[in-house]
């Protein structure tokens, strides 16, 4: 199996001196393309710096992450930027998105930074809309909607510009155990391509027959690998049954 | 990149308060700065009024002359001696003097009496009633309506007047290009009797008025003034030696100037504050769109039409009401001085271009540093 990305001894503290406490100890992790991944571990555990660091938002004080065969921490900022918006679709834990836009101008704006023209980038958003199931939410602003809605238009931005890299942080937290199973599953579907791979973080036991492989980190490192329809090797041999956390 | 500039100008218009305040503060400053400027220019525009209602193209003058109202004498020789100057088409004198009128109630009221050369009276008023020639009668004179005529009561022509107790008598009157900036009437008579009726000096002539035969021989009428130690200037040139005087030789233009540096300082504090608060409140999505991909240029462009669309709209605002206001005041108040002029809206421009540079620069510094990452974090 060929990587699409891989970070190697993956170092990151926050402040300096007495106060410095590291949130990653040291982690390898390798996606594959085709694969869905997850990340798994307690609060706290480091998953969301670990999934900024390989998305090249953080920068990790040691180690190297390679996508595609670039090592991203030695791109200058603008170069970095342009990977991220070409390769990367995020979906942060909070969503971060612009209350006031309406839901198709939030999630046409990775559309917007490519340089595409506002028409045709609308039409493609209203798409991805229909497809998370807010059609009928096209034109309102975002903060009209409820938390569930608002993740789901976070996805839809995440997906919109069709990156080869899906990062999920947390991305069924405030959806009903149906609705997640739904979006992940459309996720998979359409968007899973052998040139692509989604890696996501989530505590949300109800999705996890979705995924590949399962990393399970605690304290800054990854702790083990559980493979679920999934080998790196050969292919989709090894079915371990997971054990809910 | 038009995609980002809309995104832009929605999330500046869709804080309304904040939009509302920047650009209010905006068009505060320019309100107060073209004021200040308009103002100043207005002031100028009077201190010259003899010499633009006069109109010679040159003027003939003592070397420490600084403004019109001070002249000192010349002695008659030099007007022979500038007839003389090649290239000189006609020259005059012109005697520039104050008398006191007398009112009906006992009191008295200063006046500009100007004396215009008998023969030619060269820099004669328009006259918009009554007859110019009948200002060779005995004690005729030519009064000027302006703001200031009804302060020695607006006398109509056959009135008569007692200046310096010698007979006046209105036998026209004249409309000004311009009102003078002190408050006093203007009577224009001729030189002969304006030097006989007022108080004199050794000499009497104030100022030689003189027309070239062409533009092309100013200079050399000038430095032939010169070789006899005086100095001829022309319209201009007088105009501005009196600007100067009022700008730096009097406290008045260095006030103004003052004005209008606080009106910037206040302008340029309320905008930057506001702007950068609008910048703070929008740091989240700042950091946002630079963890999806947004380029430093883009966001610096994004800031930066943010600031110059409401500096932009606030200067418009600005410029509207100072020039409505000062319309206004004109039409009420007689001697108001306020010009609005190109170079008073090209100063407030530049300077609300420095605003919205300074704004955008502080925005931009904070947009630049941020890591998305703590953004998110909190
Ligand atoms: N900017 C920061 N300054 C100081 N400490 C930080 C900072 N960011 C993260 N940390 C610390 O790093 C550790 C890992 O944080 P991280 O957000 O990656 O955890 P997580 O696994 O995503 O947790 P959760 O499941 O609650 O989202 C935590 O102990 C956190 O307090
Ligand atoms: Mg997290």
């Amino acid at each position: 199996m060929k990587a699409i990305l891989e970070a190697k001894n993956i170092v990151k503290y926050f402040g300096v001196d007495e106060s410095k406490t590291y949130a990653l100890k040291g982690v390898n992790l390798t996606a594959y393309y085709g694969e869905v991944l997850y990340i798994v571990g307690p609060s706290g555990s480091g998953k969301t710096t670990l999934l900024s660091i390989i998305s090249g938002i953080l920068r990790p004080n040691e180690g190297t992450v390679i996508v595609k065969d670039k090592d991203i921490w030695k791109m200058k900022d603008d170069e970095l930027a342009d990977f991220r918006l070409n390769h990367i679709g995020f979906v942060f834990q909070d969503y971060h998105l612009f209350p006031k836009l309406t839901t198709t101008e939030n999630v046409s704006i990775p559309l917007f930074l490519k340089r595409q023209n506002w028409d045709k980038s609308l039409k493609e958003a209203k798409y991805y809309l229909d497809v998370m199931g807010l059609g009928s939410k096209a034109d309102l602003p975002v903060y009209k909607l409820s938390g569930g809605e608002q993740q789901r238009v976070a996805i839809a931005r995440a997906i919109v510009s069709k990156p080869d890299i899906l990062i999920f942080d947390e991305p069924t937290a405030s959806l009903d155990g149906e609705t997640g199973r739904q979006i992940i599953s459309f996720v998979k579907e359409h968007l899973l391509t052998q040139d692509r791979t989604i890696i996501i973080v989530t505590h949300d036991s109800r999705i996890f027959e979705y995924a590949n492989r399962i990393l399970h980190m605690e304290d800054g490192k990854l702790k083990q690998t559980t493979n679920n329809h999934f080998d790196t090797e050969k292919n989709n041999t090894s079915v371990t049954q997971l054990e809910a956390q | 990149m038009k995609g980002l500039l809309k995104i832009a100008l929605k999330l500046l218009a869709n804080d309304r308060g904040k939009f509302f305040t920047l650009i209010l503060g905006v068009t505060f400053a320019v309100f107060l700065m073209n004021q200040m400027t308009s103002m100043f220019a207005g002031i100028m525009r009077k201190s010259t009024s003899n010499v633009i209602n006069i109109g010679a193209k040159m003027w003939v003058m003592d070397p420490s002359v600084e403004n019109d109202r001070s002249s000192i004498p010349l002695p008659d020789y030099v007007l022979d001696y500038v007839r003389s100057i090649k290239g000189v088409a006609m020259a005059v004198p012109i005697y520039f003097g104050s008398g006191l009128v007398k009112l009906p109630d006992g009191t008295y009221q200063g006046a500009n009496i100007i004396g215009l050369d008998d023969t030619t009276l060269f820099g004669r008023p328009p006259i918009i009633k009554g007859n110019l020639n009948k200002i060779y009668n005995s004690d005729a004179f030519i009064g000027i309506v302006d703001s200031d005529y009804r302060k020695i009561g607006s006398p109509g022509i056959g009135s008569v007047l007692s200046i310096n107790d010698h007979r006046a008598v209105i036998v026209a009157l004249a409309k000004p290009t311009s009102g003078g900036l002190f408050g006093t009437p203007t009577l224009y008579t001729t030189y002969t009797r304006a030097t006989k009726d007022l108080p004199q000096t050794r000499y009497s002539m104030s100022y030689i008025l003189l027309n070239p035969k062409s533009n092309a021989d100013i200079p050399y009428i000038q430095e032939q003034v010169k070789k006899l130690g005086y100095k001829a200037l022309t319209q201009k040139e007088f105009e501005k030696t009196i600007e100067n005087f009022y700008k730096y030789k009097t406290g008045m233009g260095t006030n103004i100037m003052i004005m209008t540096l606080i009106s910037f300082i206040v302008g340029l504090s309320i905008a930057g504050q506001t702007f950068y608060a609008f910048v703070l409140e929008n740091l989240e999505k700042f950091g946002a769109l630079k963890a999806i991909g947004a380029k430093k240029y883009e966001l610096m462009s994004m800031i930066l039409f943010q600031a110059s669309v409401t500096s932009f709209i606030g200067y418009g605002f600005g410029i509207m009401f100072s020039s409505l206001i000062i319309a206004f005041s004109k039409a009420r108040i007689p001697n108001y001085a306020a010009i609005v002029t190109y170079q008073n809206m090209l100063i407030a421009f530049l300077m609300v271009v420095v605003i919205a540079g300074f704004s955008s620069y502080i925005g931009i510094r904070k947009v630049l540093k941020i890591e998305p990452f703590d953004v998110f974090r909190g």
